[in-house]
């Protein structure tokens, strides 16, 4: 365990009356990182991310930040700042309030606030809106007020719980994008909760893949995408094709790692079951004895096929996974 | 040709026989509902009235003038609205507290909670009335402001259980975890968050607390004769003892309230709000 993480959780163990829940919790981030909890729902990514937050009380274990043993502090004396995935601004308070409000219960004087709103507001690029009304406001928008009202009281840690998650797909990744410019500038350490795989791979320093209330791997996204620790991970992170051999255990290939030529005398023969045109790129389906393998080419080359050809298939880079879902080779 | 825009006839044939016979049936309809109200509005602003007449010979304030030099009927109009006002203020107390842990604790039994409150209204309130009477002579309450007051607290118990424990509920959760997130303890996030938030619903209920307060008449009457004399328990004896034009003035000033009430509702408070308000859940 590094000595100077910013937020470390020791063994953590927080279960729900059901029997849900998360057991063993062992995480630390550095100061500026992005650490992603990814997995569906259910796996106790947001569990955890509330017990950070101080709205879920943990049976057992240690949580700290900056060396402080927070875990059985209430949520409003935690140096946390959470945002949801909504109902985040207060609707019956305008823009500035809602970020005043925190500033004034730290007795910020009013001059102040004032010169830290405008800042922030300009940051978020959301300069203007103080009389505004949450419900004048789209989601995006509100998203960002959120965010940025959160970043004035300067947390240690800032917590974001699928924050986009009720985005258009456009807005989201713009907002991805001010979120990590944003982060990297004022170096802040975040803790990120969502589902979206391609998300996770797009903002993170670290990924935490997850699975019914446990780690399966921890990681840089290139290692994870490159790497992947299980079976589970190898099918949650981008896509991936899975060719069962025959010891029992599968062959994993992603799709950009195999090549198609006419004919036969591949790793894998089969017949083109579809072709489909996904802007700058191909996406091919081939029906092979082993099943659909998913392929990517490019356009010039897609002409040199049609359904019902036979190919041959190569594979590239490529893993196993044994029967119990662990990595082989 | 002269077009006489009230011909029934020329009505008649311009909207058909069925839509004829249906605008009749409203009118018929509106007539006997409205009717006794218009025209007890219209004794109320009558100086001179003799029955055959269908309007008054005279218009005029006299009989408000008359209705206000009475002590007894202007000491009742104070009592109501004193105890119109204490009722929905204690009612706030006790209720509001009430209705915030039953919208955010799950404890067993909440729901037969919620449900016994709507057991006050199920039952003809007379007998409800008759047993506290009993229990209020052992108890030494018949008679006593204290007494009154429980009475007209019973009668709003459901309403402002009920709607503020659903304006609570529809207060996101999030929301008020955003505030003690940002730093705001329990107390402070209740008055400055969750408050108003629910607060359309709790003053709805409010309303027709105060209201209902101003209406209480049964029980009044029984536990609060002869010391505590509400308008209503006065307006048995007003429609006896005094002429019809001072009874409209009477029935007036305890109409005005809920008709002002009304006014303000529809302004500023929508209909999902009271919709919302009865959700069981």
């Amino acid at each position: 365990m590094s000595g100077n993480a910013k937020l470390e959780i020791r063994d953590l163990t927080m279960l729900y009356k059901t029997g849900d829940g998360v057991r063993n919790i062992n995480l630390a981030v550095e100061q500026g990182e992005l650490v992603t909890l990814l997995g569906p729902s259910g796996c106790g990514k947001t569990t955890i991310l509330r017990t950070i937050g101080g709205f879920l009380h943990a049976a057992s274990g240690q949580i700290l930040i900056s060396g402080k043993d927070i875990t059985h502090m209430l949520p409003e004396k935690r140096p946390t700042a959470m945002v949801f995935q909504s109902y985040n601004l207060w609707p019956h308070m305008t823009v500035y309030e809602n970020m005043a409000f925190g500033l004034k219960l730290r007795k910020v004087s009013k001059s102040e606030q004032k010169r830290r709103i405008a800042e922030m507001l300009e940051m978020i690029k959301m300069s203007g809106y103080e009389k505004k009304y949450p419900g004048q406001m789209s989601g995006g928008q509100q998203q960002r007020i959120a965010i940025g009202r959160s970043l004035l009281l300067q947390p240690d840690v800032l917590l974001l719980d699928e924050p986009f998650s009720a985005l258009d797909a456009k807005i989201r990744s713009q907002m991805r994008e001010e979120l990590r410019k944003i982060q990297t500038d004022l170096n802040i350490t975040v803790v990120f909760v969502t589902h979206d795989q391609e998300e996770a791979m797009a903002l993170s320093d670290r990924i935490v893949v997850m699975n019914k209330g446990s780690f399966e791997q921890v990681g840089p996204p290139q290692e994870i995408y490159n790497h992947p620790a299980s079976r589970y991970v190898a099918d949650f992170i981008g896509e991936m094709n899975f060719i069962p051999m025959p010891d029992g255990s599968a062959k994993a290939v992603r799709p950009e790692n195999v090549s198609v030529s006419p004919g036969t005398g591949g790793n894998l023969d089969g017949y083109v079951r579809t072709i489909m045109m996904l802007g700058h790129y191909i996406e091919m389906t081939v029906d092979t004895d082993c099943g659909i393998v998913k392929l990517f080419v490019s356009a010039e080359e897609a002409e040199r096929y049609k359904r019902g050809d036979p190919v041959a298939l190569t594979f590239g880079e490529s893993h196993r996974y044994n029967d119990d879902q662990s990595a082989a080779g | 040709m002269s077009m006489s825009y009230l011909n029934p006839k020329r009505w008649l044939h311009m909207m058909g026989r069925k839509k004829f016979g249906e605008f009749l049936i409203l009118a018929a309809f509106m007539l006997f509902f409205y009717g006794p109200l218009l025209h007890m509005f219209m004794l109320a602003f009558a100086n001179k009235y003799e029955m055959p007449g269908v309007l008054p010979q005279e218009f005029g304030f006299q009989w408000w003038r008359y209705v206000l030099a009475q002590p007894t009927l202007v000491s009742s109009i104070v009592l109501s609205f004193t105890i119109a006002l204490i009722t929905t203020g204690l009612s706030l107390l006790i209720c509001i507290p009430a209705a915030y842990v039953l919208a955010r604790y799950e404890f067993p039994g909440r729901k037969l909670v919620m449900f016994s409150f709507l057991l006050g209204n199920a039952f003809p309130k007379i007998g409800i009335y008759a047993s506290m009477g009993i229990i209020f002579y052992r108890i030494g309450l018949m008679g006593t402001l204290p007494g009154v007051l429980i009475v007209h607290l019973l009668g709003g118990m459901m309403l402002m259980i009920w709607m503020p424990t659903n304006a609570f509920k529809n207060v996101p959760r999030q929301q008020e975890e955003a505030a003690r997130d940002i730093g705001a303890g329990p107390i402070r996030t209740f008055f400055y968050v969750t408050l108003p938030m629910a607060w359309p619903g709790i003053a709805v209920a409010s309303m027709f607390t105060f209201i209902g307060s101003l209406g209480e008449n049964q029980g009044t009457l029984l536990v609060g004769l002869p010391n505590y004399r509400t308008m209503p328990v006065e307006m048995y004896g007003v429609i006896l003892d005094y002429p019809a034009t001072a009874g409209a003035v009477f029935a007036l000033i305890l109409l005005i309230p809920n008709i002002l009430l009304l006014f303000l509702m529809r302004k500023y408070v929508g209909p999902e709000t009271l919709s919302k308000g009865f959700k069981m859940g």
